[in-house]
């Protein structure tokens, strides 16, 4: 089990830990859940995550490479933008969901904690015949999450450098609290905010430091538990759960991604008759009608017959309803369709509603 | 981290408590087991009339993290439950030992099997025994 550097300051803070993908992380500070999911939804939260993991990609055939492996048209990216991807197998099924950062001098691909060796070992079995050095960095670079509608006047005041201008899904670089970084106006809640990237031997000066400047606007430390509500109401998948080897991007809802047109990629073919099936398991949202939580693995029927499964069900802090994802077949993927998700043995009708259950508020 | 403890309940090993008033008893959750549960979003009640068996699952709590069981820790039958919790479950978390579940009217074992349950001291070492 690791531990990042922030261990001793979260448990000075009092937060609970518990394992998660290899990592010791906070899933909950004392003030619970809820009041973080909604600190982040109002005011703002900050996030320790620093078991994602980061590859740094150059050399003279790193945009080739690239192009080769994920699934999106990199060739549509300035410097400085970033951008959802996936890696998908040739089969079309899903490797990871990853994050690329066009930076003036390099590429950086952020991928999940739990994928991160796995991933690593994938890229370089393809890479052969391309002139590229792959670096897993994630060691030397901490990773911090700023959500929220407050999370640029925060960070404002921690820098010269002007963040009102940094548009959703760019990247710059800046001084922030004496310490050079590289932010995003990314993140995994469905709020405006930023991910930071910084040395590792800052990270917990810094952290404090941006606790005391988040003071006066609320600013909360947010665990896993709230991460996880937050990114399930704005409908962001969760390798393991909506998306993983099994699935492939059309049946998970994440085909925006996938640029077809694109030349020659890992999956293609598979994928471009993925996306003409039709007769499809499909990722639905639904809403219960009967007094139940639904929550992941629990099974989805019809007329007494199985039909698929739920990949994750809670209450909704923000929507304050009981809501799920899950697969289905054809039949029962349309709005208003009920279903019925089997609790403890027992059938609870719900019934499919659109997704996403919270629409995400960026940046323009 | 010190959890609150009510001294007229006996507690269960799988953190009910059951209080006895007038030949009744009394069930709920204890205060650590709302707080490692966290925030309670829904609270499922046993039917009234029911008759339940000491160590029965008979309700079900879920919180944010995950849905456990809450046991009766005496048998006798379900003769009282309390649908406050049903629209408002976050009173478990507010007051653990006012929020009760349902009230049992015991069967003609109660003595022995409340023997069986723990006091406060013995309830607040077992919390703290099993925490690590």
């Amino acid at each position: 089990m690791q531990r990042t550097s922030l261990y001793e300051s979260h448990v000075e803070l009092g937060g609970r830990m518990v394992a998660f993908a290899g990592w010791e992380l906070p899933v909950q500070y004392p003030t619970g859940p809820l009041l973080e999911h909604n600190a982040v939804r109002t005011a703002a939260g900050l996030f320790d995550i620093d078991h994602m993991g980061q590859f740094s990609l150059t050399g003279p055939d790193a945009d080739l490479f690239l192009q080769y492996v994920q699934v999106y048209d990199v060739g549509q990216m300035q410097v400085w933008d970033a951008h959802y991807s996936l890696l998908c197998y040739e089969d079309g099924t899903i490797v990871d969901d990853i994050f690329l950062y066009r930076l003036p001098e390099r590429w950086m691909i952020v991928v999940n904690a739990g994928n991160r060796a796995k991933d690593l070992a994938w890229l370089r079995a393809y890479s052969h015949g391309f002139q590229i050095d792959l670096t897993d960095i994630s060691d030397e670079t901490y990773m911090l999450a700023v959500q929220g509608p407050k999370a640029e006047a925060i960070l404002q005041r921690m820098t010269d450098t002007r963040l009102g201008d940094m548009a959703a899904r760019t990247g710059l670089r800046a001084y922030l609290g004496g310490v050079e970084m590289l932010l995003g106006r990314t993140g995994y809640t469905g709020e405006d905010g930023f991910e930071l990237y910084l040395p590792a031997q800052d990270a917990v000066t810094f952290w404090h430091d941006l606790l005391a400047a988040g003071k006066k606007d609320d600013l909360l430390p947010c665990g896993l538990a709230a991460r996880d509500s937050l990114r399930f109401e704005a409908c962001m998948p969760l390798y393991g759960h909506e998306i993983d080897a099994e699935t492939n991007p059309y049946e998970a809802r994440q085909g925006w991604t996938v640029s077809l047109e694109k030349p020659e990629f890992l999956g293609r073919s598979a994928l471009l008759k993925a996306k003409l099936e039709d007769n499809r398991k499909l990722l639905v949202g639904f809403e219960m009608i009967d007094r139940a939580v639904a929550r992941e693995h629990y099974e989805i029927a019809v007329d007494g017959q199985v039909v698929g499964h739920v990949t994750t069900g809670m209450k909704s802090p923000t929507l304050d309803k009981f809501v799920g994802l899950g697969y289905v077949p054809p039949a029962h993927q349309k709005i208003g369709t009920e279903i019925d998700i089997l609790v403890r043995g027992t059938a609870k009708k719900a019934k499919v509603v659109r997704r996403p259950f919270y629409k995400p508020r960026y940046k323009e | 981290m010190a959890y609150k403890l009510d001294d007229d309940v006996r507690y269960a090993k799988t953190h009910e408590w059951v209080r006895m008033e007038n030949e009744i008893a009394i069930v709920g959750i204890s205060d650590a087991a709302q707080d490692l549960l966290s925030d309670v979003v829904f609270v499922e009640l046993p039917d009234i009339g029911e008759e339940v068996t000491a160590g029965d699952a008979v309700a079900v709590v879920e919180s944010v993290k995950a849905a456990e069981d809450v046991n009766a820790p005496v048998s006798g039958v379900v003769i009282e439950i309390n649908q406050e919790l049903e629209d408002t479950p976050e009173l478990v978390n507010d007051d653990p030992y006012g929020s009760w579940f349902f009230k049992i009217k015991p069967s003609s074992s109660i003595k022995n099997e409340l023997g069986r349950l723990m006091g406060p001291d013995e309830y607040a070492e077992f919390v703290e025994e099993n925490a690590h």
